[in-house]
């Protein structure tokens, strides 16, 4: 056990390392950062102190070099519009970004779980076929058309909800939070429901699946025949089965969540770390760019890592397979 | 996997296929507008009203008309127009035939590379199928959106780009499915025989296994486009995709994106419906295709 930990936790600094090299080449690889920087009318003399200034004189190599080793000691440079540690400025709109993933979430799983219990239990009724089109359509409606249709109907038309923005927010715990104003709210509710919805096709589909499987298993069968009522052979019995699999997928989806919410945050103004990373490739602020996104994918290699050594504890069989694979 | 084709009686395979694929009515619906968009994609140029993107035809006083608005010279804007006074309906059709143009491209590209890649990892095997299942495992690992978002990042902008960041994002996916389908066919008696007979190895990958590995990729493939150019009008959106000189959907809609605020909704919103009904269109399409070619459902 602690060998195949130890043998994945190698696979994924390697993978990170890989990672890094390729985005940090590539990035390097686009335009010159100090013709946007600087004043069009600088002499040659200038550019080439700035130049010295940034490290951007130094071979390819020697920068990798320099920045992978200042990394590990969580320093990824410093971002060229706002001379401010590009980590700090990606942290300060992390708690934004995790909160928007985070309702989205929640509200995937509130409503995704009834919805695709219901269409599992009655396949053929008439609310399960239209909650299949509906999540066919979630599943095919591009995100940031979605987003724009919101806008529209809910701030343009109606005038109920804010289209731009965090609105107010408050202190909790030292993080800035939304979710606990009411015009906090009002601002998180279309950016989450807009985030939500793909995850919510999905949960409805994940559940509906399961409970088709479960309803016709062995041991349903037999609580019914015990004369347990069918609320709890539904809530207790199945619902218990398929939250396995659906546990799993919500926690694996969550990193996806945190990069699809690049859209939504583009779409409604709000103030996270995918807008960030989009304004930063505008003006190209190359620390930046390449801190998010060595943040982004330290994330996926971390929950992907979690999610493998949770499987292989959880269940014996993958356990066999990848002690020898 | 056996193929779905192969499946069918011989007297009269394209009849049944198509009595079976004209059994949902929904999916007939869908193949009819699918055609309708190909054919006003392809014929963008002959059919569109005007020619948007021919300055001297534009007309800056004919700016932000609503739909159906006519203006002083008595033409009559269907969809209206956009800012710079472009009728949104010629707009559209362009946008359809470059949105398609590059869905379709990068998804045939894409399944090209997919299947030489993955009939050579599951045949070769060993080191080779090693390397390469790392390479896709640690891809597919990340979403789609980001991968394509880092690599544009990099490359910058142009149709070109966008389409190097399609096949990309793509590829891993087909050569996944390819190798596992072609490691099922690999032991199977026929392979051996062609062994045996002293086929070379290239012939027995491509005239033996590839023919059986083909044809569910290719119903799969058929949903991708759907995903490509979603993908395609996502990254034009964030304002990573297309350059401004050939404005696909994506494109399009964010243009409009500005405008939704004062209310003139029809930049973006038509557009929207071109992309929606397209991407609804080869989605069902490709379903229906799916559950006609499974040999399981019959």
């Amino acid at each position: 056990m602690l060998a195949f930990i130890l043998r994945r936790l190698a696979q994924s600094l390697l993978a990170l390392l890989v990672m890094s090299a390729l985005v940090f080449i590539g990035v390097y690889a686009i335009g010159n950062p100090v013709d946007i920087l600087i004043n069009p009318q600088a002499d040659q003399a200038e550019i080439e102190r700035v130049t010295a200034a940034l490290g951007l004189d130094q071979p390819v190599w020697t920068q990798y070099w320099l920045f992978i080793s200042a990394a590990f000691t969580g320093d990824l440079g410093k971002s060229f519009a706002s001379n401010v540690p590009a980590v700090q400025l990606i942290l300060q709109r992390m708690p934004a970004t995790v909160e928007l993933a985070l309702t989205a979430m929640v509200i995937a799983i509130v409503i995704g779980l009834p919805l695709g219990l219901w269409a599992g239990l009655k396949p053929d009724s008439f609310a399960a076929k239209s909650i299949m089109a509906g999540s066919i359509l979630g599943f095919s409606l591009p995100t940031f058309w979605v987003g724009l249709m919101l806008i529209m109907i809910f701030s343009v038309w109606l005038g109920w909800l804010p289209s731009t923005g965090r609105g107010e927010t408050i202190e909790v715990l030292g993080l800035h939070l939304s979710f606990f104003t009411w015009d906090g709210l009002k601002h998180l509710l279309m950016p989450a429901i807009n985030l939500a919805l793909f995850k919510l096709s999905l949960l409805i589909r994940l559940t509906r699946a399961g409970t088709r499987e479960a309803m016709v298993q062995d041991y349903v069968r037999f609580a019914r025949a015990k004369g347990v009522p069918e609320n709890r052979v539904v809530s207790v019995h199945v619902l218990k089965n398929i939250l396995i699999p659906i546990v799993t997928v919500v926690g694996l989806e969550f990193g996806s969540l945190i990069a699809f919410a690049i859209i939504t945050e583009t779409v409604f103004a709000w103030p996270g770390m995918g807008k960030l990373l989009i304004d930063s490739i505008n003006v190209l602020d190359r620390p930046v760019i390449v801190a998010y996104l060595m943040i982004i994918v330290f994330l996926f290699i971390l929950i992907n890592l979690a999610v493998d050594i949770l499987y292989t504890a959880l269940d014996p069989r993958v356990r066999l397979t990848g002690m020898r694979g | 996997m056996i193929t779905g084709t192969a499946a069918l009686p011989a007297s009269s395979p394209l009849r049944e296929f198509a009595t079976s694929y004209a059994r949902s009515r929904v999916a007939v619906t869908a193949l009819i507008v699918l055609l309708l968009i190909l054919a006003v994609a392809i014929c963008a140029p002959l059919i569109s009203p005007q020619d948007p993107y021919d300055l001297a035809q534009l007309d800056i006083m004919d700016s932000k008309l609503a739909p159906g608005a006519k203006n002083g010279a008595g033409w009559t804007f269907l969809l209206g127009t956009d800012d710079q006074g472009r009728d949104m309906l010629s707009a559209i059709f362009h946008g359809l035939r470059i949105s398609l143009g590059v869905g379709v491209l990068s998804t045939v590209v894409a399944l090209a590379i997919g299947i030489v890649v993955g009939l050579i990892a599951a045949y070769v095997g060993g080191w080779t199928d090693a390397i390469i299942m790392r390479v896709v495992d640690l891809q597919l690992s990340f979403p789609t959106i980001l991968i394509a978002l880092i690599l544009l990042a990099i490359l910058g902008q142009g149709i070109d780009k966008i389409i190097v960041a399609l096949i990309t994002v793509q590829w891993a996916y087909y050569a996944r499915t390819v190798r596992g389908a072609a490691l099922v066919e690999k032991r199977k008696e026929y392979v051996d025989a062609a062994v045996c007979l002293g086929y070379t190895p290239v012939r027995i990958v491509l005239r033996h296994i590839m023919p059986n590995v083909l044809p569910p990729l290719i119903v799969v493939a058929t949903v991708q486009v759907a995903h490509a150019i979603t993908l395609e009008a996502t990254l034009s959106f964030l304002g990573l995709g297309m350059p401004i000189t050939s404005p696909s959907l994506g494109l399009l809609i964010s243009n409009g994106f500005t405008h939704l605020l004062s209310g003139k909704y029809w930049i973006s919103f038509f557009p929207g419906l071109a992309l929606l009904m397209t991407i609804v269109a080869i989605n069902l399409v490709g379903d229906q295709l799916r559950d006609v070619l499974n040999p399981r459902l019959k």
